[in-house]
């Protein structure tokens, strides 16, 4: 398979962008809904549109009604919704928690996938307890209760958690706190008694909840795949979810890189365009190498991880951990070579790299994933 | 292409390897005499480099993408890409390295007469001829365009007079391509790019120490050297047209790019954590960074599989070379640095049996060419600023 796109993928990227740079625009989303305090974080509108345009369920399965599309189609979403920072509960709903939901049983997808298609709904995920993600150790538990489970514990870094009607949580059903199995994914509604939010604003204006279980009961419906049997389901929702957030990183340093070269081609200082100084050429000649170098890794990961390859938990974390240092980059020397309207909320190089730092510590740091390369490495 | 015939294809390819390519062609090149370069006064250093050269020049698989009448196998793209991930799973070495068939035989695909990739390409396919190349001179680096060496125009051959540098195994090469002024007003249409054997009377070379004690490159002296513009019919002693020389060189520094973006790595494939671990634990900060190290050449394979695979199908950005030249060469010189750090004292030795005669060192110190032959580092960016970002004035 060639690392580009075939041609019904270059025609959704075409798709995708004129769809994000219109309806998902910086000033039609991010500063509209950021502006007016919006406790979403998103527009539910737009969310509709996403399901009109058949986004939402693009990696549900055709016989559960989606489209049957994988990593390589999402991820040309996500560098669109990146590149216009267009705030939505794609990856947490459409990437994350379908990826949860295609291992259940008829049941479970049957109450939960029409609505995440539909545009209905927005489901999010709950893995990370702590300020960093460490998804080894799950300490939250899910005791045997009746024909049910209880649950008890502490969520961070829920990702749109207060706007979802369904939260998947990553609970631990047997053994101790840093054992491999012992895992179970549940769905738990958000009407459920004993949960609740902590609902907090982030840097790039997103909304992330503290969420904390006190004994919440659950039907033992609430179970997505086998009891005890959660952290296979666990990792291919990191896999999509690593991968996913690694093309909008892309998209974000693709975004910021543009906005950046366009900008010093047009700014003026001693009697010049600021870039015709070689020394701001090569430091954008720089971050535009390291910036395709992101997007082909990212793009072959997306392969692999749609092939099943043995090779797409080293290769996902290598691009997760790229795109950081390369979407990093980008914002920095956006927001440097702007010079002091860099520093201004009006201009949206800014909100850029407000978003970067977000999208960093989703699912894993560059050092959280450089760490794990060595480990699959075997050093 | 149907998908299973190219998987036939990887089938038939996997067996075809495993028949032909001998267990000590599997094994990493370890020194300058693992790698067969062809030409007159070549030797073979064992019977299975020998058998395996044969086997692929046999095959057609010297140049496996050039077509069939010029010594190659005529593979389609997505045919030579699945014969260079089964050569890379098998470890299977490359048959033939040379000049020739990076440089030359592109240009001659691209620019050269019928009769001139008849005799040419077959030569450079089947090992017989070792070329070299005559860019640089010592007044004429980054700024190539400004070189002096002049040819004397005198009806059927040019009288040629100068000094090139930095010409790789030009003492051990037999012919070379050699970029010439012939018109001394014109500086960029005032070029020949042409071809001679290096016998000829009136060349001499001499080789050049450089820091890692080795002489890969010589100097080049041409002193009243004949070159005929003609080696018979349909045969110039020139590539492309006259006083247009730049053009091929240009197209063939594109190529040298490319060369080294796809060679100067390296394994990068191979975990550099895992290849240097196996001396002992490392420290844990320079563990750290050969993670960081191994996260940026991971992902620059990728982008090596998407280049070339933009490359063979015409998508890519004529330019991008550039970028693969700049991104690894850098990268190269990193890993070095960083196996080095790993190696410690014993990285140090400069001639001991134990080290191979200093081989670390040695190819630390070459891999700081790397981002200075065929375009620098500086000069990379200033392409990419210019001609793929579009910067004013650059």
């Amino acid at each position: 398979m060639p690392l580009y796109y075939d041609d019904d993928q270059a025609m959704l990227a075409e798709t995708a962008s004129q769809f994000m740079g219109e309806e998902g625009s910086i000033k039609n989303q991010l500063r509209h809904w950021r502006d007016r305090d919006c406790k979403d974080g998103f527009g539910h509108g737009l969310w509709k549109q996403f399901a009109e345009m058949g986004f939402t369920g693009m990696l549900v399965d055709e016989d559960d009604g989606g489209l049957g599309m994988g990593q390589v189609e999402a991820g040309i979403v996500l560098e669109e919704i990146g590149r216009n920072l267009t705030p939505s509960p794609f990856l947490s709903s459409s990437v994350l928690a379908a990826t949860a939901l295609k291992h259940g049983s008829n049941d479970v997808k049957g109450r939960w996938l029409p609505d995440l298609i539909s545009g209905d709904k927005v489901y999010a995920m709950a893995i990370d307890e702590g300020p960093k993600h460490r998804p080894e150790r799950i300490a939250t538990k899910a005791e045997k209760s009746g024909n049910g489970f209880r649950l008890s514990g502490k969520k961070d870094f829920v990702v749109y958690g207060a706007s979802s009607e369904m939260i998947v949580v990553a609970a631990r059903t047997s053994g101790s706190d840093d054992d491999k199995d012992g895992i179970t994914l549940f769905a738990v509604p958000q009407d459920a008694s004993g949960m609740s939010h902590d609902s907090v604003r982030l840097v790039d204006s997103s909304m992330a909840s503290h969420v904390t279980f006190d004994n919440v009961e659950l039907d033992g419906d609430a179970v997505i795949g086998e009891v005890d049997g959660g952290r296979a389901i666990l990792d291919a929702v990191l896999m999509a979810g690593r991968v996913g957030s690694a093309a909008e990183g892309v998209g974000v340093a693709r975004g910021a890189m543009d906005m950046t070269v366009d900008y010093i081609k047009q700014r003026k200082q001693f009697g010049r365009l600021i870039g015709e100084f070689q020394a701001l050429q090569h430091r954008a000649a720089h971050l535009y190498s390291e910036v395709e170098i992101a997007r082909a890794v990212t793009v072959k990961a997306a392969q692999l991880v749609d092939g099943g390859s043995e090779k797409a938990e080293l290769m996902t974390s290598v691009a997760k951990a790229k795109v950081a240092k390369a979407a990093g980059l980008a914002v920095r020397e956006g927001v440097q070579m702007h010079g002091g309207i860099g520093m201004t909320d009006e201009y949206d190089i800014g909100l850029y790299m407000k978003r970067d730092r977000a999208l960093q510590e989703f699912l894993g740091d560059q050092y959280y994933h450089a760490g794990r390369v060595a480990e699959l490495s075997g050093y | 292409m149907s998908d299973s015939d190219l998987e036939a294809f990887r089938v038939e390819t996997r067996q075809w390897l495993e028949a032909n390519c001998p267990p000590e062609m599997r094994e990493p090149v370890r020194d300058e005499e693992d790698v067969y370069w062809g030409g007159r006064n070549a030797s073979f250093k064992n019977d299975a480099q020998k058998a395996w050269f044969e086997a692929c020049r046999e095959k057609g698989y010297t140049v496996p993408e050039w077509p069939k009448e010029y010594g190659g196998a005529g593979l389609t793209p997505a045919q030579g890409k699945v014969l260079r991930q089964e050569m890379a799973a098998t470890n299977a070495r490359p048959p033939l390295s040379s000049f020739g068939i990076w440089m030359l035989g592109p240009a001659l695909l691209h620019f050269g007469t019928e009769g001139q990739k008849q005799r040419f390409l077959n030569e450079i396919a089947n090992g017989e001829i070792r070329w070299c190349q005559g860019y640089s001179e010592p007044g004429s680096g980054s700024d190539l365009v400004s070189m002096q060496t002049f040819g004397e125009d005198k009806g059927d051959h040019w009288v040629v007079n100068g000094q090139k540098i930095w010409t790789s195994y030009a003492d051990e090469a037999d012919w070379i391509f050699c970029l010439v002024r012939t018109d001394k007003d014109n500086k960029y249409q005032g070029i020949t790019f042409m071809l001679f054997d290096m016998a000829s009377d009136g060349v001499s070379t001499k080789p050049i120490k450089l820091i890692s004690g080795n002489s890969p490159f010589c100097e080049t002296f041409m002193d009243d050297v004949t070159v005929p513009k003609s080696y018979g019919e349909d045969i110039p002693g020139y590539v492309g047209e006259i006083n247009r020389g730049w053009d091929v060189a240009k197209y063939l520094l594109g190529h040298e790019r490319e060369m080294i973006s796809a060679t100067g790595g390296g394994d990068r494939a191979t975990s550099l954590g895992a290849v240097t671990s196996r001396q002992g634990a490392l420290d844990p900060v320079l563990r750290a960074e050969i993670a960081m190290f191994d996260v940026d050449a991971l992902a620059y394979t990728a982008m090596s599989e998407k280049f070339m695979d933009e490359l063979k199908s015409g998508k890519g950005h004529p330019a991008q070379p550039n970028m693969m030249k700049y991104a690894g060469t850098e990268l190269n010189k990193r890993r070095n640095e960083l196996v080095m750090a790993a190696g410690g004292s014993h990285a140090l030795e400069w001639e001991s049996e134990a080290s191979n005669g200093g081989k670390t060192a040695r190819g630390w110190l070459r891999t700081k060419a790397n981002s200075i032959e065929g375009g620098t580092s500086e000069v990379m960016l200033n392409v990419i600023s210019k001609r793929i970002l579009d910067l004013p004035g650059a």
